[in-house]
Order: structure tokens, then C-alpha cells, then sequence
């Protein structure tokens, strides 16, 4: 185990009591705000320390109150990429990149063009973070964090600060993070699209405790988990590029399923995940006949799950794709969905996000 | 009007001298103090705070007063530095003391307000990234307080230039010794026919001035562009 986490903290009426290991790759620390997510890294980073806990890391002891161990921020060899990048603004990207790397007592090396080529820093190393766009500065904060030599990587909401064209360019450089640094990588999120494309494990928080872990598929795919509420609910399915039709569609598998989607990226033959919302799920008892809807999958319902609102969260079993729909409990009384039952799930081809489309991780892709 | 005598230019040079020194020995002190005022919560922090705004406050010939009476060589404390050869009453030594402590609440203000304006985030991430304390204070706060350490400097040495009150109360008005550009006006106010010198010595005195607060905005500038980027 890499990562090893147990914190226990309490404050202002809000308790956490969480425990969890990061295998490598990326752990997503999934969960709606005030769920202990931040107070968790912090706690990790040794920015907090928390009433009782435990955090090793590859077997050396970070944190533990039990022994009186609570090393600071600076001797856990940390690469800490935070929410508003926290560059330097009186030091060039060149020296900002270098500031770990100093302190780690390195010299540059190839591992440092690599990062610098990777992240396609070469023509800002001149300049001042005042200078830089939002997506530029996150770019320079992975590089500064890639360089210090870490031995755990936390990201903080990494890409809540920017918007959408800026979510969209960095999101690739956690995906190459995530298979071509052995380092492993703790990685809070509140959206289902990041987790769903990054995560190799999935860590749901609910009110300060773990919801559940593991593999990115199972955990996305559970009713029982939805840290962020229904309306944010999706399930994640990996898929393999069949072929690209001329009329703008790519066909996939789907774990046995045939999807039509609005043209991918990946070649035929790609392996990649598709995010699901369950909102965008229709459910059906026949076969439905004169729809507009491309994607019409055979399913059987394996789980319900009613929350206090006019919803139920349904899992469906297809072929070998977990699903998720959410419908209301008028429908599912009136089309007597119960777990067992045999329907057609619905699904428009063109409702999947282009950002909810990405590369499977080496460890997350079966 | 009788033409400028030499004791004009004695007076300059000492209180060139006297402004200096005061402000290049109040500025490690006084980093200190407004580091901590601004950083740690500590019992006392109001008492230490209180402390270092009297001079503000208090009428400068009642802190001149209390200098001679540490000071002064008939004060223990005075009689012992005078044992081992340091000597601050009626010495230009004295004027120095009287002109830093009267200077010292502006600087720390200063530099204060400039600490305050430093994001600690920043420093927490470079405390992730491996700095110790002293690096991190040495790489990251204190080029971002420099502005504000030159602002302080400045004020500090423009204070000293002028200050009157408690130096002629701790070491008099002493000509070549503790004889300062404001004691030297004051001087020569009293003597008939001393106007030209009076004259002389204010217009130095504004061109001192208004020369170091032009200097002081250009350095803060270019450190203030550096520290925003472009």
C-alpha cells in the first residue's frame, strides 16, 4: 500500500472520522463541499494536525499522534498542487519550478525537461505568474509540484478555479500524470466528470466519513454513493472504439453494449471511459418503437434506492455495464420497477458530455 | 544677514550621520517587532504593541525625559554601558538612540501593513515544497515586504531628520556633537541675525526630504513591478 490514511479531527460541530489507502495512480477524494475533503489533504500535507490519525507513506510514518510523530510540512516531500496554484509572483516560472527542486538538494535532469516538456512549459519559463493565463499557472503548479521530487502528490480541487476551455486543457496533464508518474497521486474533487476520467480509485466521503472505496466503475456505479446528490450522479463505463461513422457518430462497446456517441477522439480499438449522468437515463418495460434515442440497452434492475425527494436512484445491470438512472417514484410505481425487473434503458446519444469521455487509467482499464 | 558659517554644514552632516545610523539599526529590530505583531499571537502582543506606539504618542520631550533617566550617566543602567565604554548622553551616539526610538513606531507600522498584505498560503506552500522557516521567510516573505521595508526606511529616516523633542531633552544641543539640522534652526533662531543660516538650513532640510520620499517611490515601484509580474 503506498498511501495509508486514518484521521480522526473534530470541530465546530463537524466531525471526520476517515480511513483509506491510495494505491498508485489517482485516489479521488470524492464528495460534496464540507464533506472533510480538504481537512483530510491537509492533514496528509501536515498543514493541519488532527486530534488522532495515522498517514504512512511507502512504510515511512508521516503522521501519528498515538507516537507522538507529527513531521511538518516540509520534511513529508510533498508535491502539493493547490486550488489557486500558489505561485511565487515574485519569481519567474523558471525559479518557481526550481523552489522544490532546491530544497529536495537535486540538480535538474532529464526527469525535469521531461516535466517541463510534458506540461509544455518551454515558452513561459521567462515570465512572471502575474503574467500567466489561469490554465498557465495550474501548468506551472504541476511542474513546480512534479519537481520537487515527491514521493505523494495531493491536488486540491485543481481545476475548480478555471473554466471550462481551461478545465478541458488540463485535464489531459493529470491523465499522462496518472500513467507515467509512479508517484501516487491524492486528488480531491467535487465533479463526477473529473472523477470519472481520472480516478483509478475512488474514495466517497459523506459527512466527514467514508461512503466507500475502490475501483472508479464499482464505486461511481453504486445507488448507495452519491456523495454530490442525485442530480450528479453517474455511472462510468469502459468502453472500446468500434468505428467512426461520416455522420458525426463513433460506435462503441460498452461492456457488451453497443453505444452511439457524438465522435470521439481515440482511434478504433481505443480503450477509453464514458461517464453516464443518471439524469440523462430513460427507463422503458418494452422495447420502445419511434424514438429519436440511438442508444437503446436491455437492462435488469439490480438495485433501488429512494432519498427523501420525489427520486429514486435505479442501478441497472447491462450485459456487463453497471448503469445508473434517475427517475421519480410516481414513474417507477407506475412502471412497477423492482429489483429483478427486466427494462430498456434509454439513452441520447448526443446527452454525453464531451468532457465525460476521457482515457482509462492503466489500473482502472479491464 | 551674516554669511553661513561652518557650524551650518556640521549640523547637515551630523544629521545625515545620526538619521542614518539610526535607521540601519532600527531595521533588524523592527522587522522583528512587526514580524511579530503581524504573525504570532502571543500573551502580551497589546502590551508590546502599546509599547511600541508611545513615542507616537507620548509628548517627545517625556521620552527624551525617560532616555536620560536609563541613559544617563547618573542612571544604573547608564553608569554600567558607560563601564565598558558605551556612552549615549550628550554624545551624537545619544541623538541616534533618540532619533531611532522616535523613528521606530513609523517603520514598524510600515512594514506591519506590508506583512499583513503577504498571503500566508504562500508560504504554507513553501513549506510543502521543503523550505524551513527561515528559507521561507528569506525566499518568499521578505521580497514581498521589501516595499514596505523601504517604505519604513524611508519614513523612518525622514523622522530622524527632523526629529527635535527628545533629542534636545536626552543630549542637548551640543554644536559639532549633538547639534542636529532642527536643534541647529532652533539655535540659531535665538541668536540676532541668525535668519540666513535658519534659511539655509529649512531649505536643506526640504530638499533631504522630498529627495528621499522621491527615491523611496522609485525603488517601491520597481520592487512592487517585480513582484506583479509582466
Amino acid at each position: 500500500m503506498s498511501l495509508s490514511v486514518d484521521v480522526t479531527h473534530a470541530f465546530d460541530g463537524f466531525a471526520i472520522a476517515a480511513r483509506f489507502d491510495a494505491p498508485p495512480g489517482i485516489t479521488v477524494l470524492f464528495g460534496r463541499s464540507g464533506s472533510g475533503k480538504t481537512t483530510i489533504v491537509d492533514a496528509v500535507a501536515g498543514l493541519l494536525r488532527p486530534q488522532a490519525g495515522r498517514v504512512t507513506l511507502e512504510g515511512r510514518v508521516l503522521l501519528d499522534t498515538a507516537a507522538g510523530v507529527c513531521l511538518p510540512p516540509r520534511k513529508r516531500r510533498l508535491g502539493y498542487i493547490f486550488q489557486e496554484g500558489r505561485l511565487f509572483p515574485h519569481l519567474s516560472v523558471a525559479q518557481n519550478l526550481a523552489y522544490g527542486r532546491w530544497f529536495a538538494g537535486a540538480r535538474a535532469d532529464a526527469g525535469d525537461a521531461r516535466v517541463i516538456e510534458m506540461l509544455g512549459l518551454g515558452p513561459l519559463l521567462a515570465r512572471r505568474p502575474g503574467a500567466l493565463s489561469g490554465g498557465e499557472k495550474q501548468r506551472v503548479a504541476i511542474g513546480r509540484a512534479l519537481m520537487a521530487r515527491p514521493r505523494l502528490i495531493l491536488a486540491d480541487e485543481p481545476l475548480a478555479a478555471l473554466d471550462e476551455p481551461r478545465k478541458a486543457e488540463i485535464m489531459p496533464y493529470f491523465e499522462r500524470l496518472r500513467d507515467e508518474v509512479a508517484v501516487p497521486i491524492l486528488y480531491v474533487s467535487h465533479s463526477g466528470a473529473e472523477v470519472a476520467r481520472l480516478a483509478t480509485t475512488v474514495v466517497a466521503l459523506g459527512e466527514g466519513r467514508v461512503l466507500r472505496q475502490g475501483d472508479a466503475a464499482e464505486v461511481l456505479g453504486d445507488p448507495r454513493v452519491t456523495p454530490l446528490g442525485a442530480m450528479a450522479a453517474g455511472a462510468v463505463i469502459e468502453a472500446r472504439v468500434i468505428a467512426h461513422h461520416p455522420d458525426g457518430l463513433s460506435e462503441l462497446d460498452a461492456g457488451g453494449n453497443r453505444l452511439l456517441l457524438p465522435a470521439v477522439a481515440q482511434p478504433p480499438g481505443a480503450r477509453l471511459r464514458v461517464r453516464i449522468a443518471a439524469t440523462d437515463v430513460i427507463l422503458a418495460t418494452g422495447r420502445p418503437e419511434g424514438l429519436s434515442a440511438l442508444n437503446i440497452l436491455p437492462a435488469v434492475v439490480t438495485g433501488l434506492r429512494r432519498g427523501t425527494g420525489p427520486g429514486v436512484m435505479v442501478q441497472l445491470q447491462a450485459c456487463e455495464a453497471v448503469l445508473l438512472a434517475r427517475i421519480t417514484r410516481r414513474s417507477a410505481e407506475a412502471l412497477g420497477i423492482a429489483e429483478g425487473a427486466a427494462v430498456h434503458a434509454v439513452l441520447k446519444a448526443i446527452a454525453v458530455a464531451k468532457d465525460a469521455v476521457g482515457e482509462p487509467g492503466p489500473a482502472g482499464g479491464r | 544677514m551674516q554669511p553661513v558659517g561652518p557650524e551650518v554644514w556640521e549640523a547637515v552632516r551630523l544629521s545625515l550621520r545620526v538619521a542614518f545610523w539610526a535607521t540601519l539599526c532600527s531595521l533588524p529590530p523592527g522587522l522583528f517587532v512587526a514580524y511579530a505583531l503581524s504573525r504570532w499571537r502571543f500573551p502580551g502582543r497589546q502590551v508590546l504593541n502599546a509599547a511600541v506606539h508611545l513615542p507616537l504618542i507620548l509628548p517627545p520631550v517625556v521620552t527624551g525625559y525617560a532616555l536620560l533617566m536609563t541613559f544617563g550617566p547618573n542612571a544604573p543602567l547608564g553608569a554600567a554601558l558607560g563601564e565598558i565604554g558605551i556612552v549615549f548622553a550628550f554624545r551624537w551616539t545619544g541623538a541616534a538612540l533618540a532619533a531611532a526610538i522616535m523613528a521606530f513606531p513609523l517603520m514598524v507600522r510600515a512594514m506591519r501593513l506590508s506583512l499583513d498584505a503577504v498571503d500566508p498560503r504562500l508560504e504554507q506552500a513553501a513549506g510543502t515544497l521543503g523550505a524551513s522557516r527561515f528559507w521561507v521567510f528569506a525566499t518568499v516573505t521578505l521580497p514581498l515586504v521589501a516595499p514596505g521595508i523601504v517604505a519604513g526606511a524611508v519614513l523612518a529616516f525622514a523622522k530622524a531628520m527632523g526629529e527635535f523633542g527628545a533629542t534636545i531633552t536626552f543630549v542637548s544641543n551640543i554644536p559639532g556633537e549633538t547639534q542636529t539640522l532642527p536643534t541647529a534652526i532652533y539655535a540659531f533662531l535665538q541668536v540676532p541675525g541668525g535668519e540666513g543660516a535658519v534659511l539655509m538650513l529649512v531649505a536643506i532640510s526640504v530638499a533631504v526630504s522630498v529627495g528621499a520620499l522621491l527615491v523611496a517611490e522609485g525603488v517601491s515601484r520597481r520592487l512592487a513591478q517585480r513582484v506583479g509580474g509582466a
